[in-house]
């Protein structure tokens, strides 16, 4: 196996470069994605639902809840956003719980573009950072160009982390090395003057993907444009990370990591709402990719409601009582 | 002689307008009054009682936003249920308490009754607990009467229906919902309460029976942050004590009664302990 490389990291495009023949053209990248071998559906949904059933408990969970507090992305994505509510937010998310400072910081907070320069002034020098959606967020129904300016604008304010959502439209109708190019494109767009640059999700809406396949399919395409995470879903339309299709995910990155050493994070991201929800996920990275990627440097969930249900379990294991809603704050 | 096979009922749990199993997948037997098995029980764990206080508060918002009028019709049409159910209570009650037949329909007319009597209160407990208060300025100031929140209801050991109704219809006329743990020993009617209250218009969630060892489920209930008040009714001395402590830490309510004759004028007493005062001030306009 080669030696593993960051995704974002110097070497990675080297690596991405040995694979340069199967994205040479649209035919050659066709040919590779749909040579992946197809998923076993039924075969999927069971391992998935196996894996549900570990029992998580006493000091496991503890460091199962820590770690998850840890690897949020504490997102708002309403139009109702205000500067005053992303900084209400971003408060939350480096002191999660005031009642207990031993409780850790969030990985991120997710905003729309306009918000970043807000919640990068509120987080200061946190180690917190930003995510912004971009690339019209959610539906991604825009000119090139546009997105473009849309991700540059959002790094210029300081995003450390850009969330891009795919053209499903393309993608659909069978136009491959568009996606790609598209891709690659807000990659670019995310470099930094100084050298440095911001790190790219790229958002499926696996919920508009229709079939396993095409997750599978749309993960390496992905991955071989250089995304340095893959991320499920936007949150915005009715079905969201499931475990099937994260596992799916998880099992496409560990593929891509044996076959070119190149680490990528997943984030499941929409619906993952209670602390038994987070705490599968986490076993389904542990089994699937293995202790390297339990970090939030490599996984992260897309929430908002899942951190409070995280505080309450979390303040039940430290004082023995069940903790309720009044003792934990209303976003 | 018939050669029918019998059915015998499952009885469990009643909680956010389900009938679930415990948790735990425990059951405990049930006797009559002379030792006989009546039925199995499920003996109910900390986390049904976790589970119930999830409904009870999801219950809460739209219960204590019905209107007193609403919530009023809502328990009468109980209390119509209840009517048509009288022999099997009666039945239930006869097997539970040892008592004859006359002295069970007794008993489940009063409780019948007694819920009548509490239904109607829905709309006037703000005419006795609330106020329009004299204050030295230009403005009407009103104190009415709100619930309090999630009551946790330990049932009364000795009277399985009567006493059950007793506790329970009081709390959640005022639009409090109520997590109720059964007479531990003769939870049968408490149980079948439930498949009343369930087919009665009552929104899933405004009552949740446990049953179990009051002991096991009471603890985590009064420690529970979210509960706002707790009836110990059915908890003996040393373990109200115990309850009351744990009550302490986030401020519940507590109701300890005495020794309590379930048959006399049950009075407003218990009907006032689970409200909170809100109070406004609102300018005349002068």
């Amino acid at each position: 196996m080669p030696i593993t490389v960051p995704a974002y990291g110097k070497e990675a495009a080297g690596r991405l470069a040995s694979m340069a023949d199967v994205t040479a053209d649209d035919g050659a990248l066709r040919r590779f994605l749909h040579g992946l071998p197809g998923v076993d559906a039924v075969g999927l949904e069971a391992r998935a639902a196996t894996l549900g059933t570990r029992s998580i408990k006493t000091t496991a969970k503890a460091y199962a809840i820590d770690l998850a507090v840890s690897m949020i992305d504490l997102t708002t994505l309403e139009g109702a956003d205000t500067p005053g509510k992303v900084r209400a937010l971003c408060a939350k998310g480096i002191n999660p719980d005031p009642t207990d400072r031993t409780a850790p910081k969030v990985a991120a907070i997710c905003v729309y573009p306009d918000m970043v320069a807000t919640a990068k002034e509120a987080l200061g020098d946190s180690g917190i950072h930003v995510a912004s959606v971009a690339t019209a967020f959610p539906a991604g129904r825009v000119a090139l160009p546009v997105k473009l300016a849309d991700t540059r604008d959002a790094v210029a304010a300081g995003a450390d982390e850009i969330d891009m959502v795919i053209d499903r439209g393309a993608f659909l109708s069978g136009r491959y090395l568009a996606v790609f190019e598209e891709i690659k494109a807000v990659k670019e767009a995310c470099a930094r003057p100084d050298g440095s640059a911001a790190h790219l999700k790229v958002i499926f809406e696996t919920g508009e993907l229709q079939t396993y396949d095409n997750v599978r399919r749309v993960s390496w395409l992905a991955m071989l444009a250089g995304a340095d995470f893959i991320k499920t879903s936007t949150g915005k339309v009715a079905v969201n990370a499931t475990p099937p299709v994260t596992l799916l995910m998880l099992e496409a990155v560990r593929d891509f990591h044996a076959a070119t050493g190149v680490q990528v994070g997943v984030k499941p991201a929409g619906g993952i709402r209670t602390t038994k929800d987070a705490i599968k996920y986490l076993v389904m990275v542990n089994e699937t990719l293995g202790a390297r990627w339990l970090t939030a440097d490599w996984f992260r969930f897309g929430a908002s409601s899942l951190l409070n249900d995280l505080l309450m379990q979390r303040q039940k294991l430290s004082t023995g009582r069940y903790s309720g809603p009044d003792y934990v704050t209303v976003d | 002689m018939s050669d029918r096979l019998s059915v015998f009922k499952t009885y469990k749990l009643y909680v956010g307008g389900k009938f679930p199993r415990s948790e735990s997948g425990r059951v405990y037997e049930v006797t009559d009054s002379k030792g006989n098995w009546l039925a199995n029980a499920p003996l109910s764990s900390r986390k049904d009682a976790r589970d119930a206080v999830v409904a009870a508060r999801k219950a809460f918002g739209g219960w204590s936003g019905a209107t007193a009028y609403n919530r009023g019709q809502i328990l009468y049409r109980v209390a119509e249920m209840l009517e048509g159910r009288r022999e099997q209570f009666t039945a239930e009650v006869a097997a539970a308490e040892g008592l004859s037949k006359p002295k069970a329909a007794a008993q489940v007319e009063a409780a019948v009754d007694r819920w009548v009597w509490y239904a109607g209160w829905s709309d006037k407990a703000a005419q006795i607990a609330g106020s329009a208060n004299p204050v030295a300025g230009p403005y009407f100031n009103l104190s009415s009467p709100e619930p309090t929140g999630v009551v946790a209801v330990l049932a009364p050991q000795d009277s399985s229906f009567l006493g059950l109704v007793s506790v329970i219809a009081p709390a959640v006329v005022t639009g409090n919902t109520v997590v109720v743990t059964a007479s531990e020993n003769s939870p049968l009617p408490a149980l079948s309460l439930g498949e009343v209250l369930a087919t009665s218009d009552l929104p899933g969630g405004v009552v949740n029976v446990l049953s179990g060892r009051t002991a096991e489920i009471a603890a985590p209930l009064a420690a529970h942050q979210d509960v706002n008040a707790i009836d110990l009714t059915g908890a003996d001395a040393e373990l109200a004590k115990d309850l009351e402590v744990a009550a302490a830490d986030n401020l519940k309510r507590v109701l300890r009664p005495g020794p309590v004759d379930w048959t006399a004028d049950p009075g407003t007493g218990r009907l006032l302990s689970f409200l909170e005062t809100k109070t406004v001030w609102h300018p005349m306009g002068v």
